[in-house]
């Protein structure tokens, strides 16, 4: 199964190997690792997504709680969270499809960001499906770069009675 | 004056200084070291400097290894230091031994200038990257306000939690650079925080199934050597009598000599330990990590049994066997939580009944089958029987350690250990190479007691070189070869599995140990015969300031039994 782990670490030089190197060593996957620094400029979040059967996850979970640099691990599955992904794509466009390709970013509530003599670079953010179907529907008009920035997630707040 | 005072108080240190102070500071009184150019400044610092003792090694390899020789037999940290590029290098097999086996060690490494890291500058290595997953933690000081506090942080996380070791990176720029010396009194890291207290709902639902176990047994590893808990292990298991195993690691932790010890249990664990372990119906396994080597197939170890498992590490918990009581904490301190929460005789009614026959099922396996070290007068040295005369001959008071392989095992086998800290041995990475350093470290500490290297003619090669130190250093360390003329556990492995193909194990009659002791300034002895056995070994405790080689000509076909082939279940035993 799929989780979405998020670890808060102090800010320090070599975190992201460590980090990383827990992983590698031990044999866990990674499908995507997003970092950056949180609202306090000593404190950065890792939003990991890793698959495995239960008992990994919950060995991936100690292990990283172990790490003196680590201040907080929190798996997200299971409870109510926001997950956000961006993407930047290049797609072919020619005079003939502009419009099509249009339509399909309006659709998807996307934007535009560039564009050349042949192509357009779009950026849509969303869960990664949204991203997915989008990814699809470009497709047939030929790709011809993308950079995903992979999930960063957050729990929701809970609704106060 | 009073002025005079104060300009010292305020005088700056360079980083070199502050490194020294603060090791003082933290109560270290032995480095382990190795010179060489960015740690020159240290060296010079050193240089008549009265307050700790720097013992120069061959090695480095062998200087992390005595750090932690030092480490396993007081309890306290041991500390190496070294140079940048191949001295930090050559300490990654300490470090991973260390690592393994969860000892506090501090090893410092010289590293090139800051402004240097990066550019492929002479004897540069990224000794952090390298060691990251070999270390508790590492780091890397970049500027010189930070030595001091990194040094306490250093030390705090070796020593508290799961012990283990850590290493400090100290670029030359950072030696040379001055700043007021100020050491903190603690360190305080938010986001490290072991948990010691046992949870008291988990040890209440351990206490029940305990008490009413009919066949109970204690597992007990290394983490109850580490954490000192060897009074309240011994305390628990009596009250309850309950018969106690131990991992290779945890040998020592109860008292070898005690009616209720079994011996150790797994792959070459006893005959009892391991009949004890399949048939128990609960298992207490107390700073133990269920490793390969202990359970066999994992499926069948212990698969009658309810388990409780007390560790300080919350990762080795249902990490390879799932658990039905899991405690984490200090096993230590668990145990005293444990200990008062055993009820009164009274209210454990018909225990003593199923516990006597518990206890009389145990007897039996033992008496049918215990470890036999007879020698027959005329057959050629069993290397059990060496091992079975240097317990008697030193009434079981030396500490011991061991390189890897056959003597190891015998060591763990036919030496009785009753006190914990006397047996240092390379449980979790298996260290050929590591029982003459740790033999010294451990000879540094305790100069007035006999320590004991129990070797094999393979292992010892590894860092022979380290009886230059011995001899400086007037170490009476002594390292009892069995020398059998082979990588003997490696050929007994190709004589079980591998059709007697005995490929490149043959190490043949070289080199002369004696005269190599002799070389290097010791004394070497030798037994060819049972009947000179006791005549060396008597000879060599008679010695107290040099190292003592005795070179026991041992029976090359011996192997070491019981014999649990590896991913068979623990009842699956090769007898002899
Ligand atoms: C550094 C290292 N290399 C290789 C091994 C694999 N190994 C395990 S036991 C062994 C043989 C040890 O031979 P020796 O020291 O003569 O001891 P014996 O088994 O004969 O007592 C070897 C090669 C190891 N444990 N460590």
């Amino acid at each position: 199964m799929k989780h979405t782990i998020s670890v808060l670490v102090t800010n320090e030089f070599g975190v992201l190997s460590r980090i990383s190197g827990l992983f590698s060593g031990r044999g866990y996957n990674i499908e995507s690792l997003c970092v950056a620094e949180t609202a306090d400029p000593m404190i950065s979040r890792m939003t990991i997504v890793s698959v495995g059967e239960k008992r990994i996850i919950e060995q991936i979970l100690k292990q990283l709680n172990k790490l003196v640099n680590v201040v907080k691990v929190h798996d997200l599955t299971g409870e109510e969270y926001l997950k956000r992904e961006l993407a930047l794509i290049k797609v072919n466009a020619t005079v003939d499809n502009r419009t099509e390709i249009l339509s399909i970013v309006e659709i998807f509530r996307a934007k535009v960001v560039d564009v050349g003599i042949k192509s357009y670079t779009v950026e849509i953010t969303g869960d990664e499906g949204k991203i997915e179907a989008m990814i699809e529907l470009l497709r047939p008009f030929g790709i011809k770069e993308m950079a995903r920035t992979g999930r960063i997630a957050m729990g929701k707040t809970t609704k106060t009675k | 004056m009073k002025q005079k005072k104060d300009d010292k108080k305020n005088k700056e240190l360079t980083g070199a200084e502050i490194f020294l102070e603060s090791l003082v500071k933290e109560g270290v009184d032995t480095v382990f070291g190795y010179p060489g150019g960015v740690v020159l400044p240290i060296y010079d610092a050193l240089y008549n400097y009265k307050k700790l003792r720097h013992i120069l090694v061959r090695h480095e390899q062998g200087g992390v290894h005595m750090a932690d020789g030092y480490a396993r037999a007081t309890g306290k940290p041991g500390v190496s230091l070294v140079t940048s590029g191949p001295g930090a290098t050559n300490t990654v097999t300490g470090l991973a031994t260390a690592y393994m086996d969860s000892i506090p060690i501090v090893v410092f490494t010289g590293q090139v200038p800051t402004g240097l890291i990066g550019n492929d500058a002479f004897q540069e290595a990224d000794i952090v990257g390298i060691t990251r997953p070999c270390t508790k933690h590492n780091y890397l000081v970049k500027d010189i306000k930070d030595l001091a506090r990194i040094i306490k942080e250093a030390f705090y996380i070796a020593t508290t939690g799961r012990p283990g070791p850590v290493l400090v990176d100290l670029p030359k720029d950072v030696l040379t650079a001055t700043h007021k010396f100020h050491y903190p009194a603690k360190a305080s890291i938010p986001s490290y925080q072991p948990t010691y207290k046992g949870h008291p709902g988990q040890i209440k639902r351990a206490m029940d199934l305990i008490v009413n176990a009919k066949r109970p047994v204690i597992y007990a590893g290394g983490g109850a050597v580490n954490s000192n808990a060897s009074k309240e292990l011994t305390a628990f298991a009596k009250k309850l009598k309950i018969p106690v195993t131990t991992t290779l690691m945890g040998l020592g932790a109860f008292p070898g000599t005690d009616p209720l010890f079994m011996g150790m249990l797994g792959m070459h664990g006893t005959y009892t330990a391991n009949m004890a372990i399949t048939n128990t119906d609960c298992l207490i396994a107390i700073g133990s990590r269920f490793d390969d080597r202990v359970t066999g197939q994992v499926e069948k170890f212990a698969s009658n049994a309810k388990i409780v498992h007390i560790d300080i590490d919350p990762t080795s918990i249902s990490k390879n066997v799932e658990v039905d009581v899991p405690i984490v904490g200090d096993v230590s301190e668990v145990l005293k939580d444990m200990i008062k929460a055993i009820p009164a005789k009274t209210k454990q009614k018909g225990r003593e009944k199923v516990i006597k026959e518990w206890l009389s099922e145990v007897t039996t396996w033992e008496r049918t089958h215990s470890l036999k070290c007879d020698q027959p007068k005329d057959a050629r040295i069993r290397p059990q029987y060496v091992v079975d005369r240097l317990y008697k001959l030193t009434k079981g008071e030396a500490i011991i350690s061991t390189e890897v392989g056959q003597n190891q095992m015998w060591a763990a086998q036919y030496y009785k250990f009753d006190k914990p800290r006397t047996f240092l041995t390379s449980g979790g990475l298996g260290t050929m190479g590591y029982g003459l350093p740790a033999a010294i470290g451990a000879q540094v500490a305790f100069p007035k007691k006999t320590v004991i290297d129990i070797a094999g003619d393979g292992s010892i090669q590894m860092n022979i070189q380290e009886l230059a130190t011995a001899v400086d250093e007037k170490l009476p360390v002594k390292i009892a070869i069995l020398n059998n003329r082979f990588l003997g556990m490696v050929r007994q492995w190709q004589e079980l599995f591998f059709d007697k193909r005995y490929s490149h194990t043959c190490l043949g009659k070289k080199p002369d140990f004696v005269k190599i002791a002799d070389a290097y300034g010791g004394v070497g002895l030798r037994a060819s015969k049972p009947a000179e056995v006791d005549k060396i070994i008597k000879e060599a405790l008679k010695i107290n300031d040099r190292p003592v080689i005795m070179d026991f000509v041992v029976d090359p076909k011996e192997g070491v039994y019981p014999m649990v082939p590896a991913g068979q279940p623990l009842n699956k035993m090769l007898l002899v």
